[in-house]
């Protein structure tokens, strides 16, 4: 029965102040049956405080066959990462 | 006879959570089945709060265990139209569709009652019962609206129960028929369909008299507590 459904992608905010994330998808036939799904799919267990859904169709994915071009370059890049300078312990969420 | 409605309130909620559960694993999709086992497990929920509030302590029914897994067929009170056999998933959601948008209001009015305990039960419970009811009446319309073949058949679910709706709204509850009238009419319209046709009502759930279909839901909701009494994980 799926088969003729659209999917769906489910994002949940766990908590205020976060941001949404990714946790799977959902079929769904419209956009207020695929937040009812995603509901009762991934919300059941007080995972989340609000939830987006997106058509799977709208989404634009990276060509895997390009992933050399795409992700390599950043390996050999370690000064990208802040971990050259001391911060202070009171400074948190850093 | 605060105790009784706490009992009908809690029979409703036992049986037809347990009618939802059947659909375990059988459901026509992973989101519907997770979506209707939820269902039944609001419902579950809703009865241990109502049957621990018409448990009495000092009898031989002294909590929601016993009332629930100790009693028999014409000792429960609830509705007729929570005991119906699921039927195809279209009869499923007819069932649930007319049930939740009877109970919405019903657990309203509890709410802002006398009775405390009652009130926070209902309050509680109100919040699950809103979704419940949305649930149901969004595949109604997508099944009304949908296939000749889908529409058939919620037509005939909702055919099938309608006998039982006139049951709801016994006694002190017949206020309550304009709004329930309105709220379904309001769905079916959306729906496409046609409000089934008048037919003689069918009662007797309250006063304990049910259809063939309760005993054998409770040989299996009760087997296991009958065969190992007071047995504990």
């Amino acid at each position: 029965m799926n088969d003729g459904l659209p999917l769906w992608e489910v994002f949940v905010r766990a908590r205020n102040g976060l941001s949404h994330r990714h946790v799977g998808s959902v079929h769904a036939a419209d956009p207020k049956m695929a937040v009812e799904a995603a509901r009762d799919v991934y919300t059941r267990r007080l995972e989340g405080v609000s939830l987006w859904v997106v058509p799977s169709a709208a989404i634009t994915a990276s060509d895997p066959g390009e992933s050399a071009a795409l992700f390599e370059p950043a390996a050999d890049k370690v000064y990208r990462h802040p971990t050259f300078y001391v911060v202070p312990d009171n400074v948190k969420h850093i | 006879m605060q105790n009784d409605l706490a009992l009908c309130l809690g029979d409703d909620a036992l049986i037809l959570g347990h009618r939802l559960s059947e659909w375990c694993g059988h459901a026509p999709t992973l989101e519907v089945d997770l979506a209707l086992t939820n269902i039944g497990l609001d419902l579950l929920g809703q009865a241990q709060f109502f049957l621990a509030a018409a448990a009495d302590g000092a009898s031989e029914w002294r909590d929601a265990d016993a009332l629930a897994y100790r009693r028999t067929e014409d000792e429960f009170r609830n509705c007729l139209l929570a005991e119906q056999p699921n039927g195809d998933f279209a009869r499923t959601i007819a069932r649930q569709f007319l049930f939740s948008a009877w109970q919405e209001p019903v657990l309203r009015e509890l709410a802002g009652g006398a009775d405390q305990a009652l009130a926070a039960i209902a309050a509680k419970s109100g919040k699950e019962v809103a979704y419940h009811a949305s649930f149901a009446a969004g595949w109604v319309i997508r099944l009304g609206d949908g296939t000749a073949e889908s529409h058939r058949r919620m037509a005939e679910g909702l055919d099938w129960c309608w006998r039982f709706t006139d049951e709801l709204f016994e006694d002190e509850r017949a206020g309550l028929r304009a709004e329930w009238d309105a709220r379904v009419d309001g769905v079916l319209a959306q729906a496409g369909l046609a409000r089934p046709k008048p037919v003689r009502g069918i009662g007797g759930g309250r006063h304990g008299r049910h259809s063939e279909h309760l005993g054998h839901l409770l040989a299996e909701m009760q087997y296991l507590p009958r065969a190992y009494p007071d047995a504990v994980w």
